[in-house]
């Protein structure tokens, strides 16, 4: 049962009804402003629209980041040194394990947050949960991949190319790890505080965190490993 | 044990660095005594160092960057008699004390001084201007503030304990790549800038996020008060461009630290790569300066020609303008990289164009002017000095910009003289005019009209006699950063330009005596009215200094110029509109977050530096789990009662009532 004594799922659809952002909301052609979005001249926006929205500026700016990252490896990619090639090192069958792990945590993320809409705590806590593993299995193997390099000799200080593929996947690497211990730090919170405003404002954060580095990882599977690999006809 | 610390780090053989070490370090002392002795610390702990208020945070941001001018000024002194003195001879300064100091003074006036007051201001007033009650993250902002000061602290730590950088304020490889550069200097260069770095991108999150999204009610876009426009955009580039070096930074840590081949001239590493990277952030960076600067000037000039703005939207138009065409210049940073003619000429085109923006911007500050009733006080002083020096600035960045031209004049005192020209023109002179123009709104004083004059004078003239030489210089072929000179017949200029420092000197001590002078005479200077200059946005509306909730019923802002129109309304009717229904108030309470996090970044940065990995370790863990703590905490906001809130608001009240008979009897005069 919810705060206001309905059923979860009739409280969960009142809530999403009241978002002033939902799809939809407004009649096709209304032009009147709309209360609590911060647009225009209705007054300051809500507490959980200002969180969201800054942390997606956040994002934005950790995807400069990254794309900083993806331009050295473009630069490099050929600097070799003499050393392997990048197609030497790709091994295609492992990310696509990874691939498949950290897209469906993402997956389960979001049904985490649609148990906390519903304010489900057992169930958050599930998904929540099953999220974390899936993380740990994509750190795990791609710690997995960098050990199996580091012993062939194929390490970043060999080459210019092997110094921005270790610099952009570890960099995705750390930030998935920051996240899982983020994500432990919020199912302690969710279990001690409850659905606390602030505590479901941090996991609206923690999903847009997630789904922001699942995006990321599209961009080097593709960039990295797929345009990398043998079977995509570099003639290696 | 402790890595590469030892006692050597300490320089005993060097007299300049060691003396100044053991002033700086008996003046700290000395102030923290009087702390204590007069048991000043609840009250610091309480009322700053844990305020999450803008306004406190905006005022200790301002404070920090003017102590860390100073620092950088003292270094400017040094390389300017440094020159005059090596001609022909090796002057006071070997070269690997002249090249910590020029590498220090960029780094510090950029990074520590400017940076700091430019957010400083726009901490202060965004929220002001916009009538809202604080900033959208007010414990994140606390958090940035504290971080920006852990980089200024362990920048001036390398004063004392080892060495800085001698690379240039933009540690360029191969040179700072641990083959060349093995000491801690560049790991010092480093260490700081990343940490206030990220305090820098907290404090751009924010302001975007709260012009955006948290404005009074009827404050749309085309009403906000141009400073907000600047702030925006200045903080759109903050949000794109350092992230750049962040990332640029780390790559350079993991090559010194890691062995990677990120921009060594060995094995597949690319230099220039870093250099490119570097100016992707560095040009907008420029911009994330001058754009609250113009921002200031946009707010002085209609006050003190008691006329709006000229052309407002094409204010507007502007600053979006510069905002995003800043993005596509930063090549005309090394047009002698041997790019090729084609990308030289789009760099080229791209930097000339964006004169048009600025020029555009002038235009409407003179046709403000025109046929307004100007007061000359000093805010307008400097803004006026302003318009002259910058346009000089802006016409020689415009030659700069042309690819054969610069050719001649790359990495020349020409190009010296150029980026002084405009960012002391336009970001040191916004800087002094907004703080004489915004100081009774914040301590509730004026600072004394005839000592800002003299500061002004004396800075204007100091400047010219200053960098007027050293243009000549460039075009007589001199370089940058020369640590002596075999040219004796460039004697006569390096001479002027000393002659110009000493004016300088005088203006910062003008400036220095100002501020002892006022402070000693407040009560004759306090502002009663909270409208000391006739205002005319939100932020006279409030009393001097406004109340930490700021306004006590959220402004409903009908028209351009808010304050103004409210003004002019109580003038009409002879009164002032009517006691508002007070309600209680809910605002953020404080947190120490901020000061916890930047102690242990501190200590982690300066474990870093000397490779002590064990405290590394230690106090980032410390800092992870201090955030985890104060995520825990279930207060997060404490009422104001409405009784509180009325006593504030009458008061203010019974002073505009005054305000607005003097008004009243002024109009019937005129």
């Amino acid at each position: 049962m919810t705060d206001s004594g309905l059923p979860a799922s009739v409280a969960a659809i009142r809530r999403v009804q009241q978002d002033p952002n939902r799809l939809g909301q407004r009649r096709h052609g209304s032009t009147e402003p709309v209360e609590g979005v911060g647009l225009g001249t209705t007054g300051p926006a809500t507490k959980r629209i200002i969180v969201g929205y800054g942390f997606w500026i956040f994002l934005l700016s950790d995807i400069v980041v990254f794309s900083c990252f993806f331009a050295a490896f473009a630069v490099q990619r050929g600097a070799t040194a003499g050393g392997p090639t990048l197609e030497q090192i790709v091994d295609i069958r492992r990310v696509a394990f990874e691939t498949a792990a950290l897209l469906l945590s993402s997956y389960t993320c979001m049904l985490s947050f649609a148990a906390t809409n519903a304010r489900s705590r057992l169930w958050t806590q599930i998904f929540l949960l099953v999220t974390g593993v899936l993380g740990l299995v994509f750190v795990l193997l791609e710690v997995q991949e960098f050990a199996e390099l580091a012993g062939r000799g194929i390490t970043p200080q060999r080459s210019g190319m092997l110094t921005s593929f270790f610099g952009l996947v570890g960099l995705h690497g750390v930030h998935v790890t920051i996240g899982g211990m983020w994500l432990a730090t919020m199912m302690a919170q969710v279990q001690v505080k409850g659905f606390r405003r602030e505590i479901v404002h941090r996991l609206i954060c923690f999903n847009l965190f997630w789904h922001a580095l699942d995006i990321v990882w599209i961009g080097i599977f593709t960039i990295v490993y797929l345009m990398g690999s043998n079977s995509t006809g570099s003639g290696a | 044990m402790f890595g590469k610390l030892n006692l050597s780090a300490i320089p005993l053989g060097q007299p300049i660095p060691l003396i100044t070490s053991l002033v700086v370090i008996l003046i700290v002392l000395g102030v923290l005594t009087l702390i204590t002795v007069k048991k000043w610390w609840p009250y610091l702990w309480r009322e700053w160092i844990t305020s999450v208020d803008h306004k406190r945070i905006g005022v200790m941001y301002s404070a920090l960057g003017v102590l860390m001018l100073l620092r950088g000024f003292a270094d400017a002194i040094m390389m300017r008699t440094q020159q005059a003195a090596a001609i022909n001879a090796m002057g006071y300064l070997p070269p690997e004390h002249y090249d910590q100091i020029f590498t220090a003074h960029g780094t510090i006036m950029i990074l520590f001084g400017a940076m700091p007051l430019v957010l400083g201001f726009m901490n202060f007033l965004v929220p002001l201007q916009l009538g809202v009650r604080d900033v959208a993250f007010p414990t994140f902002n606390s958090v940035g503030f504290w971080l920006s000061a852990s980089g200024a602290l362990l920048v001036n730590v390398s004063l004392f304990v080892g060495e800085f950088a001698r690379t240039g304020w933009l540690p360029y490889p191969p040179l700072s790549e641990t083959a060349y550069t093995p000491g801690v200097g560049v790991d010092y260069y480093l260490w700081a800038v990343q940490i206030s770095g990220i305090g820098t991108l907290i404090a751009g999150i924010n302001i975007v996020t709260t012009v955006l999204k948290l404005r009074c009610r009827g404050m749309s876009y085309m009403r906000m008060p141009v400073f907000c426009w600047t702030a925006l955009c200045a903080c759109l580039l903050i949000v794109a461009a350092f992230p750049v070096l962040t990332a640029t930074l780390a790559m350079l840590t993991l090559d010194r630290y890691l062995g990677f081949h990120y921009f060594t001239n060995t094995a597949g590493g690319n230099p220039m790569m870093f250099v490119n990277l570097v100016w992707a952030w560095g040009h907008p960076e420029v911009y994330i300066l001058v754009l609250p600067a113009f921002g200031i000037f946009s707010e002085i000039f209609p006050t003190f020609s008691g006329k709006p703005l000229f052309g407002y939207r094409s204010m507007v138009v502007a600053t979006l303008f510069i905002c995003i065409v800043s993005m596509t210049v930063w090549l005309h940073h090394f047009f002698t990289m041997g790019a090729g003619a084609a990308v030289n000429t789009f760099f080229g085109i791209s930097s000339s164009i964006i004169a048009v923006g600025t020029g555009v911007k002038i235009y409407n500050w003179i046709f403000t002017m025109y046929g307004g009733r100007v007061r000359f006080e000093v805010p307008m002083l400097w803004s006026m000095g302003f318009i002259f020096t910058f346009i000089i600035g802006g016409l020689t960045g415009v030659l700069l910009a042309v690819p054969p031209a610069d050719f001649l004049t790359h990495n020349s005192m020409f190009l010296v003289a150029h980026f002084h020209n405009v960012i002391i023109g336009a970001v040191v002179f916004a800087i002094f005019a907004g703080m004489d123009y915004w100081f009774p709104k914040a301590f509730g004083f004026r600072l004394h009209k005839g000592w800002g004059i003299a500061a002004f004078w004396f800075a204007f003239i100091g400047f010219w006699v200053t960098f007027a030489p050293l243009y000549v210089l460039g075009l007589l072929g001199m370089t940058r950063r020369l640590q002596h000179i075999n040219f004796p017949e460039w004697r006569p200029w390096l001479y002027a330009s000393v002659v110009g420092v000493a004016i300088l000197i005088l203006g910062v001590i003008s400036q220095v005596v100002q501020f002892v002078v006022s402070i000693r005479d407040r009560e004759k200077l306090r502002d009663v009215t909270g409208d000391p200059w006739d205002g005319r946005s939100l932020e006279w509306a409030t009393p001097s200094p406004p109340p930490f909730f700021n306004f006590a019923v959220m402004p409903n802002v009908e028209g351009e110029e808010a304050y103004w129109g409210i003004k002019q309304r109580a003038v009409e009717t002879q009164q002032l509109s009517p006691e508002p229904q007070y309600e209680p108030i809910e605002m953020p309470v404080n947190s120490g977050v901020g000061f916890y996090t930047a102690f242990f970044t501190s200590v982690f940065g300066f474990a870093m530096i000397w490779h002590i990995w064990w405290l590394a370790i230690l106090a980032f863990a410390a800092a992870f789990a201090g955030f985890v703590f104060f995520a825990w905490r279930d207060v997060h906001e404490f009422e104001v009662p409405a009784e509180e809130v009325a006593r504030v608001d009458r008061a203010r009240r019974a002073a505009r009532e005054a305000l607005l008979e003097r008004l009243s009897q002024q109009g019937a005069m005129s």
